[in-house]
């Protein structure tokens, strides 16, 4: 049987806005993968920890604070330090375009806005993801 | 209601519905909508007017708290706002008072909220992004510097640390010559539902609920014009529930608070007609109107028949209102003015006593100057323009409005017997049962939005080709440094043994379950004990509430 996926998907931060990760998170679940939901307020080295537990193959990070510049950069490094580097990092929440780039030069593979298809995300997933 | 002859009615709609189903076999995706596709007198069989409806002002209160509503004067309009340092949401408000707006809200950054200071090392890129930093009374002197707080009402987004910022206002206010009992406003106070749907939550239940009935107590006392929470189904609302679900889980969190306060000794008509609530005003308008009326009937109920409130006050649901913030679209964003317009005309519509009109650019940053004011002519405009506030309850009487405001009351009564099964709505949050009711709404939401069985315009049909939104509104990443700056220099000037004391003092309190905190919290507050100091020693004396994680 092949192996299923491994998702993490994480709320780093202080914002309570989980109606966005826990949709994905049960999407991605009905779509095959095996998800596993961090609850909030989680530091990026409490994610990273998680990550290594739970021998994720995908960290799906969702944000609405505005925090994501400095947040989901310093996932990325920590995941690095650890010799997570296959592990594919996306994001999700209220991003604005501008921030995007600079944010997929760090390392985040693709950023989701609202109004996404988690469709598109469980797509996204499967042509990306190094399992 | 039902008074015509009706067999006759019966025999009359039944030949309507066999001519139209014909027609209608030619439209097979308007056929699942949830209403009935016609109402007449026999969906509304049992009105008694007196009993059901009553005047305006008057118990079960369906057409309203006040007997003259808009009438009189209109709603409250009050925009939700705060961002980066107190100087600059100070220029805001300055802003915004000029634009004609009549009271202000206090939008707090999130360290705030959860009772960090913007030194702390989790505070780190969130200091100023969701609202204005406030570390400690210094900060809340700027914030308000130039207002005068006996002149304007203040309503401040505050839940965990809600005694430590209404205790700051009070001290500002002493500052500027106003006593207490002249100051107006709300605080959120309202930490059930952060538990279940908006998550800044800092300590567990019990203590959280003393610290509530503090407030209560304290504040009957001395601040007696203050509000001393807004029980609140915009989260709820927001985290993805139905309109149903909306009303009745904050009316179920809306008793744990009336039991807890009486639980402490406190006489239900002392404090019960200083509650207020907080409802979401979302897209379908008739649902949303039918639900303020819904709510207010329950309410009556509850205060009057299972509390024996006997002051008619204290039956009353009056309630602030905001437009809902996740029904607004990052797609086409222009054509959000026009969905907050119908928002606005639904919380009109319901009877709200204040309102926020969200702007047109926040399903993307913090909106902009101008972004706001369209917004708050928004409301100016069904204020002034529409006639919608020019009769009181202008709905009632329609046979689908009655069905409705009669069928979400029947919903919401159930899911208020489930809670009370459950061990009222601590229990039912222990449980997770709220949470989850909330988790499967928003993923049936979710799951019709992509099969296309809810359009939503712009996302889900009638897409274009999108250039990124320019000139969003950008908070400074120095803001942090600022903050962290200004911190500093608190630390070295004010009378560090006298803050030590204070802090000392409350510990000791916060120990004994009998003693009120609010007057030692303000104590606190006077030296310039810090925010995050005090939130501190609580968390030390209560410890943290643990979330239990369902998915």
């Amino acid at each position: 049987m092949e192996k299923k996926i491994r998702v993490l998907v994480a709320k780093p931060g202080l914002d309570g806005h989980d109606r966005g990760a826990k949709v994905v998170a049960r999407a991605l679940r009905d779509a095959g993968f095996e998800v596993i939901y961090t609850g909030l307020r989680q530091t990026p080295e409490q994610i990273t920890e998680a990550a290594l537990q739970e021998d994720a193959n995908v960290v799906a990070l969702s944000l609405l604070s505005g925090a994501h510049n400095h947040l989901f950069p310093r996932i990325v490094e920590l995941l690095k330090e650890k010799d997570m580097k296959d592990v594919l990092v996306i994001g999700g929440g209220v991003i604005p375009d501008a921030d995007i780039p600079g944010l997929k030069s760090a390392g985040v593979a693709e950023v989701f806005t609202p109004g996404t298809p988690t469709g598109d995300i469980v797509e996204f997933i499967k042509t990306n993801v190094k399992a | 209601m039902c008074t015509a002859n009706n067999e006759q009615l019966k025999a009359k709609v039944a030949e309507y519905t066999a001519k139209v189903e014909k027609s209608l076999a030619k439209f097979p995706e308007r056929k699942n909508l949830a209403p009935n596709r016609l109402y007449t007198p026999l969906d509304v069989p049992a009105t008694d007017y007196e009993k059901d409806l009553g005047m305006p002002g008057e118990f079960p209160f369906t057409r309203g708290v006040q007997p003259t509503m808009y009438r009189s004067r209109f709603w409250t309009m009050r925009q939700y706002a705060g961002f980066a340092t107190a100087e600059e949401s100070n220029k805001r408000y300055k802003f915004l008072l000029d634009a004609g707006q009549t009271g202000l809200s206090v939008a707090f950054d999130l360290p705030t909220q959860i009772g960090y200071d913007s030194d702390d090392a989790i505070s780190m890129g969130e200091v100023g992004k969701v609202g204005v930093a406030i570390d400690s009374l210094a900060d809340m002197e700027i914030l308000f510097s130039g207002i005068p707080l006996d002149k304007v009402s203040t309503s401040m987004t505050i839940n965990a640390p809600a005694a430590i910022l209404l205790a700051m206002y009070i001290a500002v206010a002493e500052k500027q010559g106003v006593t207490p009992d002249q100051l107006d406003g709300t605080i959120q106070n309202d930490i059930l539902k952060e538990y279940a749907a908006r998550g800044t939550y800092i300590f567990p239940p019990k203590p959280s609920m003393r610290l509530i009935t503090n407030i209560f107590e304290y504040c009957s006392k001395n601040v007696p014009k203050w509000n001393t929470i807004s029980i609140s189904g915009y989260h709820i609302r927001e985290a993805g529930s139905t309109a149903s679900q909306e009303i009745a889980f904050t009316i179920a969190d809306g008793i744990a608070y009336v039991d807890a306060a009486i639980k402490a000794g406190l006489d239900v008509d002392a404090f019960a007609g200083r509650l207020s609530f907080f409802w979401n005003a979302h897209n379908n308008v008739l649902e949303e109107a039918a639900k303020f009326r819904a709510s207010r009937r329950i309410w009556a109920k509850v205060m009057k028949e299972r509390f024996n409130a006997k002051n008619p006050k204290s039956w009353m649901l009056r309630v602030h209102t905001q437009t809902a913030g996740s029904m607004l679209t990052a797609q086409q964003p222009e054509n959000n003015v026009v969905r907050v317009t119908l928002q606005t005309v639904a919380a009109v519509l319901g009877g709200t006593q204040s309102l926020h009109t969200n702007s047109k650019d926040e399903a993307l940053a913090l909106p902009t100057e101008d972004a706001v004011r369209v917004a708050l002519r928004t409301q100016q405009i069904v204020a002034y323009e529409s006639g919608l506030a020019d009769t009181v309850d202008p709905l009632a009487g329609s046979y689908y409005i009655e069905a409705l405001t009669n069928k979400i009351e029947e919903e919401a009564w159930e899911y208020i017997k489930k809670i009370d099964d459950l061990g009222g709505a601590p229990a039912a949050i222990e449980k997770g049962y709220i949470q989850r009711e909330i988790q499967d709404s928003a993923y049936k939401w979710q799951m019709e939005v992509e099969k296309k069985e809810r359009i939503i315009v712009g996302v889900n049909q009638f897409q274009i080709a999108e250039k990124p939104v320019e000139g969003l509104l950008r908070v400074d990443a120095s803001v942090g440094e600022l903050q962290k700056k200004k911190l500093a220099e608190l630390r070295s000037k004010r009378d560090n043994a006298a803050v030590q004391a204070k802090l000392a003092t409350l510990e000791t309190a916060a120990k004994e379950e009998n003693t009120n905190l609010m007057p030692i919290i303000l104590d606190a507050v006077k030296a310039y004990a810090t925010l995050g100091e005090i939130c501190g020693v609580l968390r030390k004396v209560f410890g943290e509430y643990e979330a239990n994680v369902s998915l």
